[in-house]
């Protein structure tokens, strides 16, 4: 038998249910990896063992009752900027190094309803702002695969903790690809789901309109077991859409034969990197032998979708990072004089670089005169996007594309190159623009030997058919069972 | 030159919901600093809002009550601007989209009833409160008040004087009371007032340039803070110079109003719309249904009293302009079916112990109920009209009921013709000289005989009565023979 760290949620599960092992037992062997390798991967910004414990002590006791639920004593990664009621939340950032918030997430409080066992608050890019996860001010999350890497981001800690056995599933975040683009640099499973479909309720916000909570797994499997667990209507979210949601296992080892994928010759034609471009014609291949027809099509806006997120989502966020200004909670400037100065040097010193250029870039967007020509224009190109898509959708059942344009490349590298870090999410961003359910999966490997990923898109609501295309390709490939040699 | 004023007044009104705008916190107003909050008004990170319906409710009621047409579609926008007393450092309000356009009510002017326009009607949510320490440099934040629901409420430049703008002030007050959706007290500041004035040369149709009035937190201040600042802008142009767009604030203590801020210095709040709320769908059928809520509104109860009570134009309007005064006089009508004589009494008795205040009225110890019981004695002749305000005097200082008052002190009306014949009988004996010449022509000693029988019975003989008597015995007068 393998290490318990090793092996999935829905193995664990059943290991749980047969009393072949104790939660206690799975967490003390999770808590014992990120002993061992945390130093080198830097996957949390926050352990939490002592939490760890009490809640597997709590999932014995319900797995004893017979009260236990599919993911009941599962360890679990949560981003850090996900409110665990008790607990820092910094959102990688100077500026909350020091915030306990008094209530749970949405999210959370589901985590703890179904008994799962959380192991630590994950690193991640300031604010969400980044691709690297070098822009937390706890310093880079390493990529299990290669330690001058990056892990991606910007839920790189998230991914990371999965990809290095130091959680079983993670919570990540996804406002331009920050769950897809890090799973794809790692060599995980990850999903953003349907905008709406998981609260946002105690998710600190960067964008408002674009975040989304979603799951990050080793495979399928428990991609579907946790999208069963985040799916639902809440009403402390007024933009959680109340519908009802399918059992996501039941899209599980089910035929694809007769499915038709969409090749958007947009991205396709961007494609320079050549281990991206040979993962993909891998990944195609097992499809079509699978009984998956491609077709060409066109989705003409994508090329605005940089463009147009870019004044959207500091827009949002040069409002909804306001709050932070040393009066309520968070960091202080020590020394300062009179009202306006604090806030002044609460934030110079409180945000980092990216922060600060993304709420200045918001700023001048939504200004008076400005208005209308940047924030208006992006909102309707966002629209043409979210149509591109509709068009798309009625010759395909889901998109096939890239999860980001190379494979993780190396920190430092472009951390001082903010255009070229943004066209890292050229894939990725138009699907948060839309709305849509986008899932990252592993597709194979570099010349280098690090993980590449692609990206499958479906309609809104669709996500059971990402779900079982993965599931598939996941069927007959074994990209996914690899893992780093730690 | 001769120089016209032009007025538009913004109005902030707090809603009398249970709780907040955007959270479930309670709205009660007088807790201990911070007590009714909770993470989302805080504005803790990760926290979202959810729309109160009531709140909602409450604005459709507002815009039906002003004619004003409901948006199917708004939109909340946030409003940025830094302020502690502000903890998302945003407001949560309306800007392209608010909830109604296009109103108006009619206010009564020297020259007879005039509409004024409503620009628009929005919701959006208070800011907290600032506690400044005068002992140290230190300021504290009460965010009790953060999040509860306001509506604003935003007239057309169509009021041309101090006076209209009271009178608009007033009828828009009024109407939020009859709704029952806020308690309109200016003092405590659930209902505040900016305005916008300019003035032009009169006949001349150009609107001059604005100042934006603050900080006029009674009907008082308000119209003296505008007839000081149309005063200003008069001056300042009949000397030659030109009016600054700024910020102006009123000081009561001054009367007059000082630049606050110039155009230049003005915010830029970069409204745009909030991603937490979803557009707002204002579904017709919760507008017929709050429709079908509507109390009859003071202008309409203003009409009935006019048509159906026959009370005269001037009462009427002064009778409705209070929602529970309104509520006074119709129970009281109920009761003691003679509206006129109920009017009356609640216009000058009534009136003279509340000095006009709504807080007057609710703390008065007469009910109405008492009220029309001393009303109807003095119809049935019980006690006369004089007596009845000495009773009702009473009344209003113990809260006893007139029954009882006018038992204890004896004042029953004396009716009877026979005793008061007998007193008159023994007036006319004792003053024989005024009899004399009351004969002789001068007929307006009938009041001093009428006087000394009411000061033999103590005011108590019914004065109708009394005059009869003594006329009729004055003109067969003859005095005792031996």
């Amino acid at each position: 038998m393998p290490d318990l760290y090793e092996m999935s949620a829905s193995q664990l599960a059943e290991i749980l249910r047969d009393k072949k092992a104790s939660a206690v037992e799975v967490t003390r062997s999770v808590l014992a990896r990120i002993e061992s390798v945390e130093e080198k991967v830097r996957a949390y910004i926050t352990v939490t063992p002592d939490l760890a414990l009490e809640m597997a002590a709590d999932a014995d006791r319900m797995l004893a009752a017979g009260e236990a639920q599919p993911l009941t004593g599962i360890p679990i990664a949560v981003k850090d900027n996900m409110c665990v009621r008790g607990f820092k939340t910094t959102c990688g950032s100077r500026i909350l190094h020091n915030y306990v918030p008094p209530y749970d997430a949405t999210v959370v409080q589901r985590i703890k309803n179904q008994g799962m066992v959380i192991v630590g608050k994950a690193n991640m890019d300031e604010f969400a702002m980044g691709s690297s996860t070098e822009t937390s001010w706890w310093g880079p999350t390493h990529n299990p695969w290669d330690f001058n890497m990056i892990a991606g981001g910007s839920s790189g800690g998230s991914v990371a903790a999965v990809a290095a056995s130091e959680a079983v599933v993670a919570l990540g975040s996804d406002t331009g690809g920050s769950i897809r683009l890090p799973a794809a640099f790692c060599g995980v499973t990850g999903i953003k789901p349907t905008y709406g479909a998981v609260s946002r309720y105690g998710l600190v916000a960067y964008a408002s309109s674009l975040d989304q909570i979603g799951p990050i797994a080793r495979d399928a499997t428990d991609i579907a077991l946790m999208l069963n667990l985040l799916c639902g209507h809440d009403p402390l979210d007024s933009t959680s859409v109340p519908r009802e949601y399918p059992d996501f296992t039941t899209f599980m080892n089910k035929s694809i034969r007769g499915m038709t994928l969409g090749m958007p010759r947009e991205f396709f034609g961007k494609l320079e990197n050549h281990d991206v471009v040979r993962v993909m014609e891998e990944a195609r291949k097992v499809l079509e032998d699978l009984g998956v027809t491609f077709v060409d099509l066109s989705l003409p806006h994508l090329d605005y979708g940089i463009a147009a997120y870019y004044i959207i989502a500091p827009s949002e966020a040069s409002s909804n990072l306001a709050r932070y200004d040393g009066v309520k909670y968070g960091h202080r400037a020590e020394k300062y004089d009179g009202m306006i100065d604090m806030y002044c040097r609460t934030r110079a010193e409180g945000f980092g670089p990216e922060v600060k250029r993304r709420i200045m870039l918001g700023t001048y967007a939504l200004s008076s005169g400005y208005y209308d020509a940047y924030y208006l224009k992006a909102a309707k190109v966002r629209t043409l996007i979210t149509e591109d898509f509709k068009r798309a959708f009625s010759r395909c059942d889901a998109i096939f594309c890239p999860t980001g344009p190379t494979p993780a490349f190396a920190i430092g590298e472009k951390i001082d190159d903010p255009i070229q870090m943004y066209l890292t999410d050229v894939f990725t961003i138009p699907v948060n623009m839309a709305g849509l359910p986008g899932m990252s999966l592993p597709g194979g490997f570099s010349d280098q030997g690090l993980p590449v990923g692609f990206q499958l898109i479906a309609p809104h609501f669709e996500e059971g058919r990402l779900v079982q295309l993965a599931s598939e390709f996941q069927n007959h490939t074994d990209y996914h069972l690899k893992r780093p040699p730690l | 030159m001769e120089y016209e004023p032009v007025i538009g007044l913004e109005i902030h009104a707090q809603l009398l919901t249970e709780s907040k705008a955007f959270c479930g916190c309670s709205t009660r107003f007088g807790a201990e600093p911070n007590m009714n909050t909770c993470p989302v008004c805080q504005g803790m990170p990760g926290v979202l809002p959810v729309l109160n319906r009531k709140a909602l409710e409450y604005t459709v009621k507002m815009a039906l009550a002003c004619h004003c047409t409901i948006n199917e579609l708004s939109r909340f926008a946030r409003k940025n601007y830094y302020y502690p007393d502000l903890p998302k450092n945003y407001q949560i309000s309306q800007y392209e989209l608010p909830v109604a356009e296009h109103g108006w009510i009619e206010i009564d002017t020297a020259d007879g009833r005039k509409r004024i326009g409503i620009t628009r009607i929005h919701m959006e949510e208070d800011a907290g409160k600032l506690i400044h320490d005068d002992t140290k440099p230190v300021s504290y934040v009460d965010l009790n008040r953060t999040g509860v629901p306001l509506i604003e409420i935003v007239s057309e430049p169509d009021i041309r004087s101090p006076e209209e703008a009271a009178a608009y002030l007033r009828s828009l007050r009024a109407i939020l009371v009859y709704l029952e959706i806020c308690d309109g007290n200016m003092e405590e500041g659930s209902f505040r007032c900016d305005a916008n004035v300019s003035v032009r040369p009169a006949g001349t149709q150009e609107l001059g340039v604005k100042t934006e009035l603050k900080n006029m937190n009674s009907f008082r201040y308000v119209q003296r803070a505008l007839q000081y600042e149309i005063d200003r802008q008069i001056e300042v142009l009949n000397g030659g110079g030109r009016i600054v767009q700024e910020t102006r604030l009123f000081d009561p203590s001054t009367g007059m109003t000082a630049s606050m801020r110039s155009k230049e210095m003005a915010h830029d709040y970069r409204y745009f719309p909030d991603p937490d709320l979803l557009p707002l769908r204002v579904d017709p059928q919760l507008v017929e249904r709050m429709r079908a809520t509507l109390p009859e509104l003071p202008d309409q109860k203003k009409d009935r009293f006019i048509r159906e009570l026959g009370i005269p134009p001037y009462d009427a309007g002064v009778l409705t302009a209070s929602r529970e005064l309104s509520l006074y006089f119709e129970e009281t009508v109920r009761l003691c079916p003679n509206p006129k004589a109920v009017s009356n009494w609640i216009m000058t008795e009534l009136m003279r112990q509340i000095k006009g205040e709504d807080a007057g009225l609710s703390s008065c110890l007469v009910t109405p109920s008492q009220l029309a019981e001393l009303l109807c004695l003095v119809e049935d002749g019980t006690v006369s009209g004089k007596i009845a305000k000495t009773v009702f005097d009473e009344m209003c200082e113990s809260g006893k009921d007139a029954p009882s008052i006018i038992k204890e002190r004896g004042l029953v009306q004396v009716s009877d013709r026979d005793a008061l014949l007998a007193v008159i009988k023994d007036i006319l004996e004792q003053n024989p000289r005024e009899v004399s010449r009351y004969l002789e022509g001068k007929t307006k000693l009938l009041g001093f005989f009428v006087g000394q029988v009411m000061k033999a019975t103590r005011g108590k003989a019914n004065p109708s009565l009394v005059n009869e008597i003594l006329q009729a015995e004055l003109a067969a007068w003859r005095p005792r023979s031996g």
